[in-house]
Parts: C-alpha cells; structure tokens; sequence
C-alpha cells in the first residue's frame, strides 16, 4: 500500500499509526468521490435494460460488492498467513481489521441479490449458485471474527485466525465448484443470477467505478480500524500515551 | 564430583515473555551445560511456568530464542523433543488408564523402549508398588504425581530434564526418592532444569530469580 | 514410529471403551435426529425416500461434529496433549493417528448403522451400497476437517457452539458430494463420480489437515 523506499520502517505499529491515519483520509475522500461517480453511472446514466428494466440497476451494487467480499476474504487470508510465517504484529492487525468490511461486502451481496431477485423472479431467495456461496463465505467471514472474539490473547487470536483464514481459502474455490454443481444438478432451482443482462459499456464501466470506490472505502476503513486496534492492543507502551495526551 | 559434559548446552538468548499485558521477563539468558543444574525461583506469577515452557520448546517467546547445541530448538524439533523429558504442573495422568498403562503411554510417545517389567520397577521405585494396575481414578493426589514423577527413573539416557514443582503434593519419603533420582541424573552427566519452593538438598549450579511484578 | 502411532490410536480406543456412554451418546443422537425429519415432514414415503440421502448425511455431520470436542479435550484438560507436542513422533502423525481412533469411535458406527436407518425411509435397496459408501468415504474426511477446529478452539470458553461455526461451512462441499451420490444413483445417473470425488476429498484432506491441526494444537497449548 504505502509506496515509502524503506518498507520496513512502517512494520511496527508505532510509525504505522500516523501513516494509517493519513491514507485512511485520502483513501475515504478517493471513496467518496468513486462511489458518488459509480452510483451517477449505474442510476443515471447507464440505459435501460431490455429485459430487466430498471430493477437490474441494483446490480451495480450487487456484483461489485460481492467482488470486494471475496477479494477482502484473499487479502485478509494473505496477512494473516504473512503473520503467522514472519511473526509480525501488524499482519495479524490487518488481517482483523479487513473482515468486518469483507462481511460487510458480502452482506450487502447477499442483500442486494435478494433485493435483485424479488421483482426479476419473484422471490426474495434464490438457491443460486454464487449467492449460496455468498452466504457460505458470510459464514466463513464470521467463523474468523467469533474466533477471534472468543480468545483473550491477542497473539494467539492472531495466529488461531491466521490458520482458520488459510483453511478457508484453499477452501472456497471447492466450496463454490461443489455449489455450482449441486446447482446445475438440480434443476428445479434453475433461476440463475449469473443470467446478468449483457453487458453495455456504460453498464461495465459504472461496475468498475463502483468497485473502485468500494475498494478505496475497504482500505479507508481496514486502515481505521487497524489504528483502532494498534491503540487497544499497545496500550500500555509510550507512544499510545504520548498520543493519548497528545489529542487529549 | 562431576563429569565432563558429553551433552549439548541449552542457551537462552535475550528471551522476552509477554502473557497479556504483563511483561514477566525481559533479556533473560542462561546456558546450561551437562552435569549442572538449574533452579529457578520465584513468587507465583512471576513466569517461572512460562520460563519452563519456552526453554522447552511449548511457548513461544515474544523475544529472543533457546539453542540446543547452537541450533534454535524451534528448528529442531523432534530432535530436541526426543532429548528432553518435561513433567509440568499438572500430571500428565488419564484417570481412566491404570498407573501402569499411562507410564507405557508415555514412554512410548517419548520414543523411550522400556518393557513392562522396567515400568513396573520405575513404579516401585517411586513406591507405587501395588497400584500398578489401578485406574489413575482411585490414586490420592499424591500417588497420580508420582505415577508422572516415575517417568523419571525411566529416562536415565534423557539429557535434559526440565521439571515444574517436581515435589509437590509429595510426602516426606517420595521427595527424598526424586530427589535421589534428581542428583543421580546430574552426577550421570545429564542437565536438570526445575522451579520448586523447598529448599532442595542438591546444589544448584545456576540459580534464577524471577521477581513477581 | 509406527510403534508410538499404534500406541495413540489403542490408547485412544481404550479410552473410548472405557467411556462407553461417550460413544453411544453420539449414535443415538444420530438415530433420533435421522427419526425427527419424518415427524417433521411427514410420512409420505415419496417424499422421504427423495430426502432420505440428505437427511441421513445432515444427521451423520451433525453428531460427528457433536463429538469433535471429544478429541482433544480431555487430553487438554488433564496435560497428556503437552506430552504429545513433546513427543518424539510429528505432531501431524500422532494427530492423524487421533483421528483415525476417533472416526473408528464415532464416525464407523454411524457408516454401518446408516443402511437400517435409510430403510426407514423406504430407500431403494440397490442403492444402499453407494449411501454407505458415501458416508464411509465422507466421515473420515468430516473428522479431518473437525480435528482442524477441534484444535484451534481448544479450551476456549463456548467451544462448542464456536467449532459448530467454524466447521459446517468447511463441510458444505463434503454434504453436497456425499448425499448427490446416493441421489445421483437413485435418479439412474450413477454415483460413481461423487464416490471418486470423495475419494480424492479423503485424500486431499487426509494429506493436509493433520499438519494444520498440528499447527493449530502449538498455538492453542501456547
């Protein structure tokens, strides 16, 4: 993330804090900015769908949101891992930071998918297989956080979590290949949300804008928590009093 | 009297222990060669356990490392492990298995062969004499320390020998029986690491002291 | 080594025979779960012979993963897991070894039990041979992942209810390979692929998950 010469000055917490904070605000304002463009796009500008009519708009929420759930779930799975091979604090940190945001995204997936598929096939669930697999990943997200929540010591929480996220991404790609099958396999449950409406290039661009600006407000956000969790967890080393006092 | 070490030292380098909040310890470092013991000491809370632990291999410090023969027992592994006994607090006892059935269990998981009769004189010695087949259940306190205290007369051959409070919950005559087995294991070569409140008739080579914080 | 593995893996039968109820309190809730569907459902015997695969595999995964904790917390509790980690064999083998004793225990009887229970439902009898070969295929790979998160939930407070949320997502694919066999079968396809897709599963699984509950044990004795 950051593009300093020496990477190794920011792996302790203490020269990461005042770092984090400034990214975490540049970051957010980047989010601000692509969210309001991407959301102009996908509401406004983008044409009317043929078939779907304006229901499917709710896709430029839907599909970028489900891409930042499972990029999330990699990326935290990656610090974890980097964590628990090098024995550095600030992986662990990061790795925590990023699933609530992940759960978040893949909540809001799950969501709007639901909220897709009510007006498009007339109900509120569909076993499909990427949602059912959206919901599964929701649990995986939440397995690492009641994990984490549930030991008192934060190396071995970081470590526990660490192997847990590894697990669990050797484990979605067959998670999602055993859904997919089952789904094809049975076909009474065959309204499919991957059925998206062809793609013009205005619909294309304003889901990437859309994922831009959830992947700047995914940093922005891991970045403030990680801050959070630098200050919980050095609480008693000087640097958190000086700060203390500091904005005191 | 004391032999000359045949046996790899156990360094501590700089080891740092942070459980929770609390700091126990902090640039702590010992080498420990064959025929040498050390004790260590301590209020409760101080670390001593945890101290026990890392030099073993259990617990990882926040800082600093322990060698075996200048490699970092981390590394080492199964090679350091088959080279140390450790009996901790707590007994290493399943109370549904008789006296005799847990020494085996544990023998053989330490890679130590030791047939049936050398088990069932390892429990004499310790004056269990008569329990050997009785589940663990039934045994006082007392008796289920010494079912893992018996360990001991088993791993002559061990050269590390790390133990937390070997003598509690211990009458009179069994301290006396393990600290016989304690003196005749450094006289043999070997190296001894235990923490324990009494005042041990055997001289400590090393002493730490861990102050309670 | 093999000679310490044999150790573990009669230790850990002993011990199960020692502690009877322990065993049978876990093929009873398998009995009794499998016995609740109809009553929730209702009897009519097209409807359960279509869902008798899926129930009979939803059952087998929940009273396995009801005995994870069985597998290292005992020896948590009383110090004998440290001895372990001590040892002069791999953690990873004294873990496979572990849980080999625990699916003979609690995953084999719920395998050979299965055909009886699926009879109840009416399930054709030429296909019981691939429901039992799913679930005999599929319980071992359920107690590999469970060993998983039997380890890393050792000693925490609400462990159970913590491993239930930490395994089932692991053992969805599992479910959806292991009970599309025996419907694969039943609808004429044939089950032999999910069969051999289990198979590979086991030893995927069999491969890789004694070394990461191996992983897991060091950090939660720490």
């Amino acid at each position: 993330m950051s593009g300093g010469i020496n990477w190794f000055k920011y792996s302790s917490p203490q020269t990461f804090f005042p770092l984090a904070g400034k990214l975490a605000f540049w970051f957010g304002v980047l989010a601000l900015i692509a969210c309001a463009a991407g959301l102009y796009i996908g509401f406004f500008a983008a044409p009317t769908d043929a078939q779907q009519g304006e229901a499917y708009r709710i896709i430029f929420i839907h599909v970028p949101a489900a891409w930042m759930s499972m990029f999330l779930y990699l990326v935290m799975a990656f610090w974890a891992g980097l964590g628990l091979a090098f024995n550095t604090r600030l992986s662990g940190m990061m790795a925590s930071a990023l699933a609530p945001t992940g759960a978040l995204f893949t909540f809001l997936a799950l969501w709007t998918g639901s909220l897709w598929g009510k007006p498009t096939w007339g109900t509120w669930w569909v076993w499909d297989a990427r949602l059912t697999s959206e919901l599964i990943l929701l649990f995986l997200y939440f397995g690492f956080m009641a994990l984490q929540a549930a030991i008192d010591d934060p190396r071995r929480a970081d470590k526990a979590g660490a192997v847990l996220a590894l697990v669990g991404v050797v484990n979605i790609p067959i998670i999602y290949f055993s859904v997919k099958w089952w789904n094809t396999l049975h076909q009474g449950a065959s309204v499919s949300l991957t059925q998206a409406p062809t793609m013009a290039a205005t619909m294309f661009a304003g889901m990437i804008v859309m994922a831009f600006g959830f992947w700047f407000y995914s940093i922005a956000t891991a970045l403030m928590r990680a801050r959070c969790i630098m200050l919980e967890r050095e609480r008693a080393s000087e640097w958190v009093a000086d700060y203390a006092k500091g904005s005191a | 009297m004391e032999k000359t070490s045949g046996i790899p030292s156990l360094e501590a380098v700089d080891l740092q222990c942070t459980r929770g909040e609390r700091t126990l310890f902090n640039g702590l470092g010992f080498t420990l060669r064959g025929g040498e013991l050390l004790r260590i000491g301590g209020a409760n809370g101080s670390g001593k356990t945890s101290l026990l632990r890392i030099a073993c291999g259990l617990l990882e410090p926040t800082r600093g490392e322990v060698r075996w023969a200048g490699e970092n027992i981390r590394r080492l592994q199964e090679e350091f492990w088959r080279r140390l006994v450790y009996v901790g607090h707590v007994n290493a006892v399943k109370d549904d298995l008789t006296a005799l059935e847990n020494l085996q269990v544990a023998c053989t998981l330490a890679g130590l062969a030791a047939k049936r009769p050398q088990i069932g004189d390892a429990l004499r010695v310790l004056g269990l004499a008569g329990c050997e087949n009785l589940p663990a259940r039934v045994l006082s306190q007392g008796q289920r320390r010494r079912v893992a205290l018996a360990r001991l007369a088993l791993s002559e051959a061990v050269p590390l020998w790390v133990l937390d409070e070997p003598f509690a919950a211990l009458d009179a005559a069994a301290v006396e029986c393990v600290q016989d087995l304690i003196a005749g294991h450094v006289s043999r070569g070997a190296a001894v690491i235990l923490t324990t409140h009494l005042e041990a008739r055997i001289a400590a080579t090393l002493r730490i002291d861990l102050e309670a914080s | 080594m093999l000679a310490a593995l044999r150790c573990v893996i009669h230790r850990d039968l002993l011990l199960a025979v020692r502690r009877r109820s322990d065993v049978l309190t876990v093929l009873l809730f398998f009995v009794i779960v499998v016995s609740l569907f109809p009553l929730g459902v209702g009897p009519d015997p097209a409807l359960l012979r279509t869902i008798a695969p899926g129930v009979i595999w939803v059952a087998a995964l929940l009273a396995s993963m009801l005995a994870l904790p069985r597998m290292f917390a005992s020896d948590h509790a009383d110090g004998t897991l440290e001895q372990m980690l001590l040892g002069a064999t791999p953690l990873g083998m004294t873990v496979a070894a572990k849980v080999l004793a625990h699916w003979l225990v609690a995953g084999l009887p719920l395998v050979l039990i299965s055909p009886v229970l699926a009879l109840q439902f009416d399930f054709p009898q030429e296909f019981l041979g691939t429901l039992t070969l799913s679930l005999a295929l599929g319980t071992p790979v359920l107690s590999l992942i469970g060993a998983i998160g039997a380890a890393l939930t050792l000693g925490l407070r609400g462990a159970g209810a913590l491993l239930s949320l930490l395994v089932l997502p692991l053992y969805v694919p599992v479910l959806i390979i292991g009970a599309g066999a025996a419907e694969s079968a039943t609808s004429g396809i044939g089950g032999q692929a999910q069969l051999l897709l289990l198979a590979a599963f086991l030893v995927f699984t069999g491969a890789l998950a004694p070394w990461a509950a191996a992983i897991a044990l060091r950090i939660s004795a720490e």
